[in-house]
């Protein structure tokens, strides 16, 4: 909300400068989110009056305005549209400093000759000026401005970007914001005065008001102002509602909203006269009936909805807009002035299911006091009735059926000290309540406080307790350590794997990403080897932002493969990607299950270009050697990885799952080429996915068994051994294995040929078998035993053989 | 007796420091007649041995032959050595070139994200707290009703939420997207007793227009502390050690009063901005200021949801936001690239 101090002036007196003020208001809530002095800039403008204005001879959209200044006339060529003769406007002298409003730039004022004529000075708009974006002509000045008073003087104010917070609607009103600085400022708040001539008619003669629905109308107060002259408003109330960012309509509706400005009360006019029987009914739409509001706009309205009806339809939606056929237009001569409170819940579904938010709602949906409703309602009549002519009726219309009473809350020195951590003596707590206006009693060291009425947010003796501190301001509030034990806490084994992941992963060489949680039917197409992912069963957004987050994602592999594709460039090095994250499966009547996922990706060259390396690809087993060396650090003895095909976007001859024990922790392999197409991916992707969840559960299961260093060297002999192409290397190593032990301590693959000198179908894999034993030097004959009898297990359980 | 041990020893140290400095078997091969050749001093010892009382002669025999050996090893050792390599003079002209590029072993990184979140937690680990994690998909009752914003509440507005449509959730109860991490202080809440102590880090969304400073998915690191005799002063003293140990031990706080419906009093928590020193510039807005967590004394109400006394217990709650903390702390102007993961942005972070 935008405050001009000038205005704010009127009700209190600013003491302290200006960012004194803000931190002290920022400091204790209202926070301050921008200071903006007008009239800074205007060097050299100074009011001036048109005296004369005159077509220009050559340019028919031009206008040749001369101004009268003290002792001196200038002309100005302008092509503002609203001049009149008798206006004043500020005038930027040849020398002066102005906004140019074509580039938006400071730009100082020249001479010039405006198709042959000379023009000396510029009659500046609000844009001009930089008091708005408007330029479509030259700010019309309060008649009371004085010829050749600076600018400044006239308009020049401070305006406070104040955020209000949702807990204080008492401060969505200027008054508001004056009680909460006279409280901070330790000043006297001025308040309005609302006393005016009620020479019309008793009011209860000329209109009633019955509250059909109490609960969601607590209260509401009319007065009725007969024989207004409809017209524009007095400029200086014109000025207020501009600085405000509120749009001039006619004096009837700007004093309604320089009112709701001022007491944070929004008000609306009928015209009285179309109000059918003189009544005002305030009741719930019911089927069958409707209402043009007052932009025009036929309202799907629904039954419940809360309205403001004459005696027969409803006139205006109650606290969001008033009604067409009630308006107050220029015809109008009587007026009923409408003040109530609503019930801040229905307020809000109404706009919800309208989609319709105004000034006025935004305020009810905030839950105003019911005591204010009296206040602007005399205080707008008072204006009408001082600027519109008119007569006040005698008295004011007021149904509150159902009074609050106020509360009385318990405040005592021991609970300020148990929350906030400082002493306070009950006549210091009390000085501070009373700048808030409230009432207090002592009873012994416990004060009794009544919170002044306008405060409706103070419920609670915690309420009074940040009243308090805010006060006093925080600054007061010592810092301390905790003291008190330390809770136990329970394992997180999940998040441990988790965190240990990570770090292996990144040692690996992986470079974490994190994606969106949302995924949308594109990306899932794409993604899916024939282009279209089918029923998807997840969760979906009801509202969601864009196509792209329309559901919570049940795989982390498609927002990968997306990262993976927007990041392979060339003369890039290549992509080594994981992330560890959630996908989130629905459950019948549950929430999801959110289980946690790690995905890795490699793609690329395996180094960028350098001088001292040969250019390589990354391949399936630069992923599965990470693979490996994450699970082997944590210590999951004999994962095994066994073929499979046909598993979603994996190449169906590329893909292994890893097993340990009889528990699938995962997928790694290729990419099936079909995505990689659909993906515009044009290297091979390499892909792994973990289930965390079956991770956990196999991690800490086998013992770690550390082993002294070895005392005796080891003996290592190289064999190649001649095998079937169809005999997986793990079958070939897992037999030498359990030929070799117990001596056998280690057996490394350490080549692999094929083709020439071998038989058709045929491989050579290249073996080192490592033998040692823990209590002596291994003889050659001992080792070569073992290995007679490794080779005769090759040829009888594999038919492999030695190459000759 | 004694002069003669003095000068076998002078003699042995001589020789030694003489082969350390020999750089080829020529010289080296002139130490060695200089000191073991038939004239040499060693020799002449050796060779007086006879006219050395009966009762000496065993003891200055066997350090001589001592000394003799030592010599001689000594020598074999270097003229082995200098077999080998290559003098220094030969070992200069034998230059590679120390500016070609290195072989860098390929290190991954952990997202800046993931980086930031871990060193938050370890500033509270270190005072004691947990670290737990919550469900992202939660309940309205969880995201709202219980944190003391029931259906309707204006705060309401201070959280724009991303729902679950029903039908997909098989459930007519309102189910949603975190908003904030807050959620957890309830489930923590109602599954222990107090003491707690407990640092929440987690994604959440929010249904917002996406800028530079507003993403519909973003973290948030939540804390909660509850106990007898917690006070605000706690909240303050806490999380003023946090902000010195995160951004440094000269960082200076500033606690405002600010408004979450789930704390009272509530509190803003600003650093003084560290790229001005509180002068004012384009980082703090001119204000001198960086607003960093929101925070509060957690509300009687929301104790009292979860049955802890409120006349026995308080506590206070915070919450803050990583990917900020990350911005300000690399002079990050769009809070968009953590999700884009352009590894152009990624690889730069240590």
């Amino acid at each position: 909300m935008k405050v001009s101090l000038k205005w704010l002036a009127e009700y209190v007196d600013l003491v302290l400068p200006v960012k004194e003020l803000a931190h002290l208001l920022t400091m204790s809530g209202t926070e301050v989110g921008g200071i903006q002095e007008r009239g800074n800039g205007w060097t050299g403008i100074v009011v001036a009056r048109v005296e004369a204005l005159a077509r220009h001879p050559t340019a028919e959209s031009l206008t040749l305005a001369t101004v009268g200044l003290p002792g001196e006339r200038v002309t100005v060529v302008t092509g503002a549209p609203n001049l009149r003769v008798g206006n004043k406007v500020p005038y930027a002298p040849v020398g002066g400093r102005l906004t140019d409003a074509h580039t938006g730039k400071e730009a100082v004022v020249e001479v010039a000759n405006v198709r042959g004529v000379e023009s000396r000075g510029v009659l500046c708009s609000e844009k001009e000026l930089g008091l708005s974006e408007a330029h479509e002509g030259v700010l019309i000045l309060p008649a009371e401005a004085r010829v050749g008073q600076p600018l400044a003087a006239v308009l020049g104010d401070t305006v406070l970007d104040l955020e209000i917070t949702p807990n204080r609607p008492d401060c969505l009103g200027v008054l508001g914001v004056a009680r909460e600085v006279a409280a901070l400022t330790e000043q006297r708040l001025r308040v309005p005065d609302l006393a005016y001539q009620e020479a019309g008619p008793d009011v209860r003669g000329l209109a009633q008001v019955e509250i059909l629905v109490p609960g969601l109308c607590p209260r509401y107060s009319a007065s009725v102002i007969q024989g207004v002259a409809v017209g524009p408003s007095p400029s200086w109330l014109q000025a207020r509602l501009a600085a405000a960012g509120v749009r001039p309509i006619n004096n009837i509706v700007d004093i309604t909203n320089y009112v709701m400005l001022e007491y944070g009360q929004p008000l609306h006019a009928f015209d009285y006269d179309a109000l059918l029987g003189r009544r005002i009914v305030v009741r719930q739409f019911t089927s069958g009936e409707s209402l043009r509001t007052l932009d025009g706009i036929v309202r799907p309205l629904e039954p419940g909805m809360l309205v403001i009806a004459d005696a027969e339809r409803p006139a205006a939606l109650a606290g969001i807009m008033g009604g067409s056929e009630t308006e107050v237009t220029g015809r109008t001569t009587n007026v009923l002035l409408e003040s109530a409170n609503f019930d801040p819940v229905s307020i809000r579904r109404s706009c919800r299911a309208l989609r319709l938010r105004t000034e006025a709602s935004s305020r009810f949906d905030k839950g105003l006091s019911p005591a204010i409703t009296t206040l602007a309602l005399r205080r707008a009549t008072k204006l009408i009735v001082e600027s519109c002519g008119g007569r006040a009726a005698h008295g004011v219309l007021d149904v509150y059926p159902l009074p609050r009473d106020p509360i009385e809350l318990r405040l005592t020195p021991v609970e300020l000290r148990r929350v906030l951590g400082i002493e306070l003596t009950p006549a210091e707590t009390r000085s501070v309540l009373s700048r808030l206006g409230c009432v207090c009693r002592e009873d012994g060291r416990a004060l009794l406080v009544t919170s002044p009425e306008h405060r409706s947010d103070i419920r609670i003796p915690a309420d009074l307790v940040e009243e308090v501190a805010r006060l006093i301001g925080y600054d007061r509030i010592p810092e301390t350590t905790m003291a008190g034990h330390l809770p136990e806490h329970a394992p997180q084994p999940m998040r441990g794997l988790i965190e240990r992941l990570k770090d292996l992963l990144s040692g690996c060489g992986l470079q974490e990403v994190i994606t969106y949680s949302l995924v949308g039917r594109l990306l899932l197409g794409k993604t899916h080897p024939e282009a279209e992912p089918g029923p998807i069963d997840a969760l979906r957004l009801a509202n969601p932002m864009t196509p792209d987050q329309e559901m919570l994602r049940t795989s982390l592999l498609p927002s990968l493969l997306e990262c993976v594709a927007t990041n392979l460039r060339p003369d890039e090095p290549g992509l080594c990607l994981f992330e560890i994250g959630c996908v989130y499966l629905p459950r019948e009547a549950e929430l999801p299950e959110e289980r946690e996922i790690l995905v890795m990706a490699m793609a690329g060259p395996r180094w960028q270009r350098q001088w001292n390396e040969a250019p390589a690809e990354l391949d399936f087993y630069d992923l599965k050697g990470a693979v490996e060396e994450v699970l082997a650090r944590l210590n999951l003895q004999g994962t095994r990885f066994n073929r499979i095909a046909e598993q979603g976007l994996f190449h169906p001859g590329r893909t292994a799952a890893i097993d340990w024990k009889d528990v699938r922790l995962g997928l790694m392999g290729e990419l099936h080429p079909a995505v990689a197409r659909n993906c515009e991916i044009r290297v091979p992707v390499f892909l792994a996915e973990f289930d965390l969840e079956q991770l956990l559960n196999a991690v800490g299961v086998d013992f770690l068994r550390i082993e002294p260093p070895p005392r005796f060297p080891a003996v290592r002999r190289d064999l190649a051994l001649v095998v079937e192409e169809r005999v997986p290397a793990s079958e070939l190593l897992e037999v030498i294995r359990q030929a070799g032990a117990p001596l056998l301590a280690g057996v490394e693959l350490f080549d692999l040929f094929r083709g020439h000198g071998l038989p058709p179908g045929h491989k050579s894999c290249g073996v080192a078998l490592i033998f040692r034993s823990p209590e002596r030097t291994l003889t050659d004959a001992e080792v070569a035993d073992i290995e007679a009898h490794i080779l005769e297990q090759l040829g009888a359980v594999i038919g492999a053989r030695l190459r000759g | 007796m004694e002069a003669l041990r003095k000068e076998l020893e002078t003699l042995q140290a001589e020789a030694l420091e003489l082969v350390k400095k020999s750089v080829d078997a020529a010289q080296l091969e002139k130490v060695r007649v200089s000191f073991l050749g038939r004239k040499a001093r060693l020799t002449a010892i050796l060779r007086q041995l006879p006219t050395v009382p009966p009762e000496e002669r065993p003891v200055v025999g066997q350090l001589a032959n001592t000394v003799k050996r030592a010599i001689e090893e000594g020598i074999e050792a270097r003229r082995a050595a200098l077999g080998s390599i290559p003098s220094d003079e030969i070992l200069r002209k034998d230059q590679i070139d120390v500016t070609l590029p290195g072989r860098r072993p390929s290190l991954g990184r952990l997202h800046p994200l993931t980086q930031i979140i871990r060193e938050i937690c370890g500033v509270f680990v270190e005072m004691g707290f947990a670290v737990m994690e919550g469900p992202e998909v939660e309940w309205d009752y969880y995201n709202f009703e219980a944190l003391n914003i029931p259906e309707d509440h204006p705060a309401r507005d201070m959280w724009d939420t991303f729902w679950i449509d029903p039908a997909s959730a098989r459930t007519s109860t309102p189910m949603l997207l975190r908003t904030h991490t807050s959620p957890m202080q309830i489930r923590i809440m109602e599954q222990t007793r107090p003491p707690v102590r407990v640092v929440v880090p987690g994604k959440c969304y929010r249904y917002e227009a996406v800028d530079a400073s507003h993403e519909s998915q973003f973290d948030q690191v939540e804390g909660l502390a509850v106990d007898e005799q917690i006070t605000f002063a706690d909240l303050k003293g806490t999380l003023h050690t946090f902000a010195r140990r995160l951004f440094g031990k000269d960082r200076k706080t500033r606690f405002r009063c600010d408004y979450f419906p789930f704390v009272e009093p509530g509190v803003d928590m600003s650093i003084d901005c560290f790229l001005c020193k509180g002068t004012g510039c384009r980082l703090c807005k001119d204000t001198g200021w960086l607003e960093i967590l929101g925070a509060g004394m957690v509300h009687p109400n929301v104790l009292a949801r979860v049955g802890y006394d409120p006349a026995r217990y308080t506590g206070f709650a915070f919450g803050l936001g990583p990917a900020r903390v990350a911005m300000l702390k690399y002079g990050i102007e769009d809070i968009r690239f953590f999700h884009g993961n352009d590894l152009r942005f990624l690889r730069q972070f240590p």
